[in-house]
């Protein structure tokens, strides 16, 4: 029997006692490319610091490939939002990738010929290796974002979780990214967190729609009233347009 | 200027000053990168209650605020690490009830007043050698723990949420740094005086990341730059009769200013 390379059971997380996440049950398979959907403040950024063991949750737990979050730990690659960074901080874009490499376990923390390799061929895949003497600070927010991405990839992960990944970059690089995930996919599960399903489309297999709780559709069999359950705005749901319904046909049109 | 360090007490000086250079020039970039200078003034001030349990009990004051330091700052690392939002309060508090512990214990031991300022405003020309043994040890430690944990304070100091998701165990990371920071205050106590121990902590450092592009770089350049700082003051204090604390600090805040005024004509003539 397959283990899942994510499951989560009950899990509920309070913000000051306002409750952020409540009884969210999750189940990823291994080579998923799962996106989480949810209007601002639903919870989304949340359940992946969860999921990573930067939060834990008051009640539920959370397992990687059958392993607690912290066993897990060189298991799991985390591009989170571009904006929390201290952009005075004196570090060159190469040491921000080589970062990536902390997770490895049993071994010391120095950096090995082979990591500096590997961190080199991801800033070139990312485009950003001619900047690696650069300060972080001294980049553009696109840059910044391609280069959290490298630190990412840097981990080699069997399990990619990205936090609104292509919110500042431009439409080129999102394409090629979306591309080397598709490509990363083939080996790797995948979980983006975004409001921009648009872009998604082509290349997810499954949808969660999060607000609070978690509706979970595995074979892409989202109703709209499930939609509307997670979204409880209609209007929001609206104002987007057609675009989960784009997301929805095409999805179940690959199914099939 | 040379003959102002012919003597001993000037020699033994200037070595407590190179060795508390090491221990803050590196402990002070760590402080200044994640932003905690606010906690450090907390425990250098609260420290003070250790010394006056240490005069009070009539023990070496030393060892009173190493213990006392030490204590505040796990107390101050826990409260820190369960509730950021509020731990500015309870730092605040602590910061003043140390100082309060140790003026009341200060006056109920009559007779050790004189000592007092030296305390609060140093008296880096009357180091004894077990301090200067004490000082060298402390280095040593920080050396050792920085050197083999750097790249975990690094990912740390960055960004402590990538570093938890690595696996970094950021909270005794915090506990440690939290330590060291104890033990450098109370090293720089002697020098400058608890008063002004967070400008020495935490100026050269100040300067030095402007200029830096690694934290490695940012540390071996407040290590320079705190030393340099100190010898000038020292000099400075011994030619004019002043209050070395006080003589050192200038010259860190000197040096403050002439980066500020050095980085707005470089941008300046950059933009231009």
């Amino acid at each position: 029997m397959p283990v899942s390379a994510i499951e989560l059971h009950n899990i509920s997380f309070f913000y000051n006692s306002d409750p952020i996440l409540t009884d969210v049950n999750l189940s990823v398979q291994e080579q998923d490319f799962l996106a989480i959907i949810g209007p601002n403040g639903s919870g989304k950024t949340t359940l992946l610091k969860i999921i990573l063991g930067i939060l834990k949750p008051a009640q539920g737990t959370v397992r990687a490939f059958g392993k607690t979050p912290m066993e897990a730990a060189g298991l799991l690659g985390y591009v989170p939002q571009n904006t929390g960074l201290n952009k005075d901080f004196p570090i060159s874009v190469q040491d921000v990738a080589l970062m990536g490499r902390l997770g490895r376990r049993g071994r010391d923390r120095r950096y090995t010929p082979d990591d500096r390799a590997l961190a080199r061929r991801v800033l070139e895949q990312v485009g950003m290796w001619e900047y690696r003497d650069r300060p972080i600070g001294k980049l553009s927010g696109g840059q910044r974002q391609r280069v959290l991405i490298a630190r990412a990839l840097t981990v080699e992960p069997k399990i990619l979780l990205m936090d609104e990944p292509t919110a500042s970059v431009d439409a080129q690089f999102q394409t090629d990214l979306y591309d080397l995930l598709k490509e990363l996919n083939t080996a790797i599960t995948i979980v983006v967190v975004s409001h921009d399903m648009s872009v998604l489309s082509g290349y997810i297999n499954s949808v969660a729609c999060l607000n609070r709780t978690l509706y979970h559709h595995e074979s892409g069999e989202i109703t709209e009233e499930v939609l509307h359950s997670a979204y409880q705005c209609p209007v929001d749901l609206i104002a987007h347009g057609g675009v989960p319904h784009r997301v929805l046909r095409k999805h179940d049109h690959e199914d099939c | 200027m040379l003959d102002a360090f012919q003597s001993e007490f000037m020699r033994n000086a200037l070595l407590a000053g190179l060795l508390a250079s090491v221990a803050c020039g590196i402990i002070g970039t760590l402080v200044v990168v994640n932003r905690i200078v606010f906690i450090s003034g907390g425990i250098a001030h609260a420290a003070y209650g250790g010394i006056g349990l240490a005069i009070f009990f009539g023990i070496a004051p030393l060892a009173g605020a190493v213990g006392f330091a030490l204590v505040i700052a796990m107390i101050m690392s826990a409260v820190t690490l369960k509730n950021k939002q509020r731990a500015d309060t309870v730092v605040g508090v602590m910061w003043a009830f140390g100082m309060a512990l140790g003026i009341i214990l200060v006056d109920l031991s009559s007779g050790y007043n004189v000592d007092l300022m030296s305390y609060l405003f140093g008296s880096i020309l009357a180091v004894p050698r077990a301090d200067i043994v004490m000082m060298a040890l402390v280095d040593l430690g920080v050396l050792v723990i920085v050197g083999s944990l750097y790249n975990s304070f690094l990912a740390m100091s960055f960004d402590e949420e990538f570093a938890k998701a690595m696996g970094v165990r950021v909270a005794v990371l915090y506990y440690v740094l939290l330590g060291m920071i104890a033990l450098s205050v109370i090293m720089l106590i002697r020098i400058v005086g608890l008063v002004l121990v967070i400008a020495l902590l935490t100026i050269p450092p100040f300067i030095a990341e402007k200029f830096c592009r690694s934290l490695k770089a940012m540390m071996i350049t407040s290590v320079f730059l705190n030393f340099f700082v100190s010898l000038v003051g020292l000099w400075f204090s011994y030619r004019f009769n002043l209050t070395s604390g006080a003589t050192i600090i200038m010259v860190a805040a000197a040096f403050f200013f002439a980066s500020l005024v050095y980085e707005r004509v470089r941008n300046h003539l950059g933009g231009a």
